[in-house]
């Protein structure tokens, strides 16, 4: 089969490798229909995620057919058209019963070292470096699904492929993100990042009834989409985030800030350059400059809800801010089997509609330039869809 | 050299630019480096450690011969911590700071026991006394079960990796058989010392064996009133003459990690019913280092 494969630093290739095929008794094959590209893949794309491996398959936001399924499945048939969530749970162990899926003991199996990394080990994740458990990802024809009785849910008819596709990742964690928000009627939310995530998470708070949402990037299609979305926007090229924010809450500053942006955050000046030569040295992992404004931005008593992916360590984080002004933070990889079905509803009911994010539709062999265009925000580009049946 | 660079196994790569980076830092500034992390001025120790990081991340980034350069940076890591852990005990030293430093340098040295696969022979030097191994893991089930399916020593291999088999020969007495890395086939008997139901099993082998220890693992219901606290004690032996070089392969697995890694294979199948694993999924075409690391997974 066809796959689109990690080479190295700013180096994707579609190769041409074995099929997958079933492993474990709980795993079912599913024949991808359609994967995306996600702002989590550009962390890898740009080398920023230790233990990845020349030749491992990408790709953890995928829908498709199931095609096998091992004796352990009895829920899924051949034939059924499934959206893949991307944590790889158990549904057994003691976080995947409180419906903490992304945290699931049993489907890392490099755990241990995670453990060395992180102090304890997360769940396995599709496509998403050793780290994670090396699963082979999504972005491929086929693809093998562990736990397959627990995560894949079934599409209704009634719905598009690309309408049920960001129920694997990114429209649960847009919607994790303002949920972890704890929104109360009249708050304010200020959202760094107008990506696929930012975009969901500025449609979830207004869901979950925020009065007002702000948004804070610098490319303005992005922007546009953010606007259409129902928020204010902040070009911070034009204006100065934190003086904006400040000024347009009275002073006190927003009820909460989602950092929809993550390790890779652009900034100028001399804190721009100071995370980037210590990052290009390997001294910190991350250029966190984002969850730096959320942190100063926050009101007192805030919350700071941290969708955007880190990866290890990060200098120089305002702590004092957050002891001193009592701020909750609050981030994870998104729990997305907890959120599917109720949002499925959601997208059913019309009250969210996930395609409007997407910019570019592409076959797999436009992937490698789909990932620099993508990375390098050209042409406009929000979302890319591949097509796998192409 | 962009292309060279582009080519090579990313983790040593980071690993090598992390050394460089490091390396120039403590060479150019050990003053200003020895007061940010805390060790006051320490300027000729720093400087020596910083033409070793450099000298072993000029190796990883060129790629030639890899492995002997990965241990330089092991062997350099030991030595920082070492430094950190010197400067702890001098006037000068700022505890927090250097303490702070000292994870980032763990952090570090963890990755190189990785890149150099060098982890399984780093507990070589306690293989000289008696190695007591703790390991204590949650699993998700009641104690009874739990106790009922190790009581059934037939399940050992599915979770105990190396392993064949596990014959049992009366209510007491049983026969383990078990292939190391390297090919090195032990055999030995075993035999029950005290058989709690539901709460707790101890045994040690039977004189003669290849391999001597005694061991013990409880099944306590976790605070939470739905799961076990499993609690698993081995103390190895080294016997004399050739077995003991066999023994010294066995306690080289290091026998700590052998044994979580087993627990965590235990609970996944009394979770689960399966052992989480990638082994035998399709890649891309790996880079040499790759494969040798791969080889490991499980
Ligand atoms: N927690 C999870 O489970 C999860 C899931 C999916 C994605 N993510 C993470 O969410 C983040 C965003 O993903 P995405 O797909 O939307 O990526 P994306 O690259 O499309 O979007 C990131 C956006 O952040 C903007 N940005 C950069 N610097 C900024 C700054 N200083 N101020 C304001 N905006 C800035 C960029 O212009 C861009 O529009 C990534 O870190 C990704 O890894 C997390
Ligand atoms: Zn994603
Ligand atoms: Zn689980």
């Amino acid at each position: 089969m066809r796959a689109v494969c990690w080479q190295g630093v700013h180096k994707v290739g579609i190769e041409e490798v074995p099929d997958a095929h079933l492993i474990n008794p709980r795993d079912a094959v599913i024949k991808v229909r359609k994967a995306a590209i996600c702002g989590s893949d550009l962390h890898l794309y740009d080398g920023y995620v230790p233990g990845m491996m020349r030749g491992d398959i990408l790709g953890h936001e995928f829908m498709g057919e199931v095609v096998e399924t091992g004796p352990g499945v009895t829920n899924l048939a051949p034939g059924d058209r499934v959206v893949v969530p991307f944590p790889i749970s158990c549904g057994n162990c003691f976080f995947c019963e409180q419906e903490m899926y992304s945290l699931c003991e049993n489907s890392n199996p490099n755990a241990r070292l995670a453990e060395k990394f992180w102090g304890h080990s997360p769940c396995g994740i599709f496509g998403y470096s050793h780290l994670l458990g090396g699963y082979a990802g999504g972005q491929a024809e086929y693809v093998r699904v562990p736990f397959a009785d627990v995560g894949p849910l079934k599409i209704p008819d009634t719905m598009s492929d690309e309408q049920a596709l960001f129920l694997s990742d990114i429209l649960p964690t847009g919607y994790m993100a303002a949920e972890n928000c704890n929104i109360q009627q009249g708050d304010t939310v200020a959202v760094w990042g107008c990506g696929p995530v930012g975009l969901f998470a500025i449609m979830s708070a207004k869901l979950l009834g925020a009065t007002r949402v702000i948004a804070i990037d610098r490319f303005p299609e992005r922007l546009n989409l953010a606007h259409r979305a129902g928020a204010e926007t902040i070009n911070y090229e034009e204006m100065d985030t934190l003086d904006t924010l400040r000024e347009w809450t009275g002073g006190r500053g927003p009820d909460a800030c989602i950092d929809a942006v993550g390790m890779e955050a652009h900034m100028h000046g001399v804190q721009g350059t100071y995370d980037k030569v210590k990052q290009a040295l390997r001294m910190e992992t991350e250029r966190p400059g984002v969850l730096r404004e959320c942190i100063q931005a926050c009101r007192n008593g805030g919350t700071i809800s941290v969708p955007g992916v880190y990866g290890g360590l990060a200098d120089k984080i305002p702590l004092g801010a957050v002891v001193n002004r009592a701020l909750t933070i609050k981030s994870g990889q998104t729990h997305v089997q907890r959120y599917m079905k109720p949002l499925l509803a959601r997208i059913e009911n019309g009250e969210i509609d996930p395609t409007m994010i997407i910019t570019h539709r592409v076959g797999i062999e436009d992937v490698p330039d789909a990932f620099a265009m993508f990375r390098n925000k050209e042409d406009d580009c929000v979302k890319v869809v591949v097509n796998m049946a192409s | 050299m962009a292309a060279s660079l582009a080519q090579q196994a990313p983790l040593d790569r980071s690993l090598g630019w992390f050394s460089v980076g490091l390396g120039m830092a403590e060479i150019l500034a050990p003053r200003t480096l020895g007061r940010v992390i805390g060790v006051g001025d320490q300027s000729n120790v720093l400087r020596m450690c910083g033409v070793r990081e450099v000298v072993s991340g000029v190796g990883l980034l060129s790629g030639r011969a890899p492995a002997a350069f990965t241990m330089s940076r092991v062997v350099g890591d030991v030595m920082d911590l070492a430094l950190l852990g010197a400067s702890l005990r001098s006037p000068e030293a700022n505890p927090t700071r250097v303490a702070a430093a000292a994870t980032a340098v763990a952090g570090v040295a963890a990755l190189d026991l990785y890149a150099s696969k060098v982890e399984l022979q780093s507990s070589m030097a306690e293989a000289e006394q008696e190695v007591p191994v703790h390991v204590s893991l949650m699993i998700n089930s009641p104690p009874e079960e739990v106790y009922q399916f190790w009581r059934k020593l037939e399940n050992l291999p599915r979770f105990m990796s190396y392993l064949e088999s596990v014959t049992e020969l009366d209510q007491r007495r049983s026969e383990w058989s078990a292939r190391m890395p390297g090919g090195v086939q032990l055999r030995w008997q075993s035999e029950i010392v005290e058989d709690q139901p539901g709460r707790l099993l101890s045994w040690r082998t039977i004189d003669g064996s290849e391999i001597n220890h005694v061991g013990s693992v409880r099944f306590d219901p976790a605070p939470d009133g739905n799961g076990t606290q499993i609690r698993v004690e081995v103390y190895y032996g080294m016997p004399g003459g050739s077995a003991a070089v066999k023994a010294a392969e066995l306690v080289s697995m290091a026998p700590e990690a052998m044994v979580s890694a087993d627990l965590r294979r235990l609970k996944q199948l009394i979770e689960t019913g399966e052992i989480a694993t990638t082994r035998g999924q399709p890649t891309g075409k790996r880079s040499i280092l790759g494969r040798a690391l791969s080889k490991g997974e499980s």
